[in-house]
């Protein structure tokens, strides 16, 4: 692992809406197969980062580089397609589709996987995710657990190397969290490099191995998870635990 | 009576061959294309120029002329359509209204006034019929190019449920976003999507000129047509078009019977009567509801 280098490494992402600055400089570097935690409060980027990662976004300045290939012009689906995916915080399937479907798309257009092995990738996913007595069943007549698995299920179609979690937890009920991050773990031990964003930490921590927050675009502490915790400008910052 | 009926189905078949194209655009790209009728006029055109010149039987003809039309629906999405997307909904309307414009005058100019047909080249299918009990004829063209409207609905329905590209293109109408995320390359589906659209325009230009006569500026009524087919099936369902291009068919042959006028007017007021109901009818059962 520390022999390959990072998998990813962004360098100087600057990313604005008009006037309103986003992400202001992030620089990060993640190594193949490494779990990290994402936490900062409302409106402090963390999403946009992972949607200027993924490629549904351009920054406005700086440069991405994956597998050790500039990144930075290429468009989301060459980016899914080299091992990038990412799912979203509110759950979008395809609801014209069975949930069969929603992850045989992903597997056959994002994996470029053949008929046979999509067929196997899509059963593999949702196994894994816990789906495959619903395969059939129409996206739109999902909860919200198992949209989010839905979410999951696809994006882990696409034979992911790296894979961005928005808030996949959010909303959940702690026993269907604790039921997530199983899900996770295997992920994990498959060799799959996890990025998440998450505001329950207590879910996050029991997965990541490095944890990020984010303020005001920019990352203002990245390390080993309970000295992130401590660190005081991040308690001031997100838990507010020393507020003026 | 029942010879009215008949024939009525049949020529639906055609108002829902040329529909099919247009229907299945909207669906999947969200986009009106106003240049529909004149592109399938351009297919009946390059087909007769085939016939006249080189001497290729239309049938044969539909070999170069469907990869034309192919071409020319991909490279209309990848450079007109796809670019006046961006600039919303309205734009790509504008740009086929002024495609349109630009083919029918290029036909003109090539072509001239004269009408054109291709029955003359389809040997003895322009006036063939089969008599069904009941001493009703009905014209075997009229019955094969009803058969090609629905193996031409059916196989959009096929592609696009069970195929990779139909998912691929369920996927991009849906949320192109998303299906870029999930490495769905959306600008190259739309434009594979148009490609197949502009197949079933290039059978309809060649169901026109084998069943009628056409001139350069034909595309605006076989748009018209296709519209109101495509309107009253419920744009985008691929079986309502079948549907929508009979009921309309029906209205005209039914509207031609009571006066010679009747043709176009009682299509129209139908086309406009489900217009209306689709707008209306829903708000009136929630107001019921509600009351």
């Amino acid at each position: 692992m520390d022999a390959q280098g990072p998998i990813l490494v962004a360098a100087g992402l600057h990313k604005r809406f008009g006037a309103l600055v986003v992400l202001d400089g992030v620089d990060l570097a993640i190594a193949a197969g490494e779990a990290i935690g994402i936490v900062g409060p409302n409106g402090a980027g963390k999403t946009t980062l992972l949607s200027v990662l993924s490629g549904a976004q351009q920054p406005n300045g700086g440069s991405i580089s994956f597998k050790g290939g500039d990144v930075t012009a290429l468009s989301a689906p060459v980016r899914c397609r080299l091992g990038l995916a990412r799912t979203h915080q509110i759950p979008r399937p395809f609801s014209c589709m069975t949930v069969f479907e929603n992850v045989y798309v992903a597997a056959s257009q994002g994996g470029g996987f053949s008929r046979d092995e999509s067929y196997s990738r899509v059963t593999d996913s949702l196994a894994l995710c816990g789906m495959l007595d619903i395969a059939n069943r129409p996206a739109e007549a999902l909860g919200l657990l198992d949209r989010k698995r839905l979410e999951l299920a696809r994006a882990l179609a696409t034979g992911p190397s790296l894979l961005l979690l928005d808030e996949i937890g959010g909303g959940l009920t702690d026993a269907e969290a604790s039921e997530l991050v199983e899900t996770i773990r295997e992920l994990r031990r498959r060799g799959i490099g996890i990025v998440w964003i998450e505001h329950i930490v207590h879910v996050l921590l029991q997965v990541a191995e490095r944890l990020i927050c984010m303020n005001a675009g920019k990352i203002i502490a990245d390390g080993e998870p309970a000295s992130v915790m401590a660190n005081r400008e991040v308690v001031e910052a997100y838990l507010g635990g020393s507020a003026p | 009576m029942i010879n009215s009926l008949i024939q009525g189905i049949l020529l639906g078949g055609y108002y829902a061959l040329i529909a099919s194209g247009l229907s299945f655009m909207f669906s999947v790209m969200r986009i009106i294309n106003l240049a529909h009728g004149s592109l399938a006029v351009l297919a009946g055109y390059l087909l007769f120029v085939l016939a006249q010149r080189f001497g290729i039987s239309p049938f044969y003809g539909l070999l170069i002329v469907l990869p034309v039309m192919a071409a020319i629906g991909f490279l209309l999405q990848r450079f007109v359509l796809d670019r006046s997307l961006r600039a919303g909904p309205l734009v790509p309307i504008l740009a086929t209204f002024g495609l349109a414009i630009v083919v029918d005058n290029l036909l003109f100019q090539q072509f001239g006034a004269d009408t054109r047909s291709l029955a003359p080249y389809i040997g003895t299918l322009s006036y063939d019929s089969f008599e069904l009990p009941g001493g009703i004829y009905v014209g075997a063209l009229a019955v094969y190019i009803f058969v090609t409207a629905v193996v031409v609905l059916g196989g959009l329905q096929l592609l696009l449920s069970f195929t990779a590209i139909g998912r691929a293109i369920r996927a991009t109408a849906e949320d192109p976003e998303t299906a870029g995320l999930v490495g769905i390359d959306s600008r190259l589906v739309n434009a594979v999507a148009a490609a197949i659209a502009l197949v079933t325009v290039g059978l309809a230009g060649a169901a026109l000129g084998m069943r009628a006569t056409f001139d350069a500026y034909a595309g605006g009524t076989q748009l018209l047509f296709a519209f109101e087919a495509a309107v009253i099936g419920g744009a985008g369902s691929v079986w309502g078009t079948l549907i929508g291009g009979i009921v309309l068919a029906l209205a005209q042959s039914f509207g031609a019977q009571i006066s010679p006028l009747g043709f176009l007017i009682a299509g129209h007021a139908v086309f406009l009567i489900v217009l209306f109901a689709r707008i209306f009818l829903p708000r009136l059962i929630l107001m019921r509801r509600r009351a």
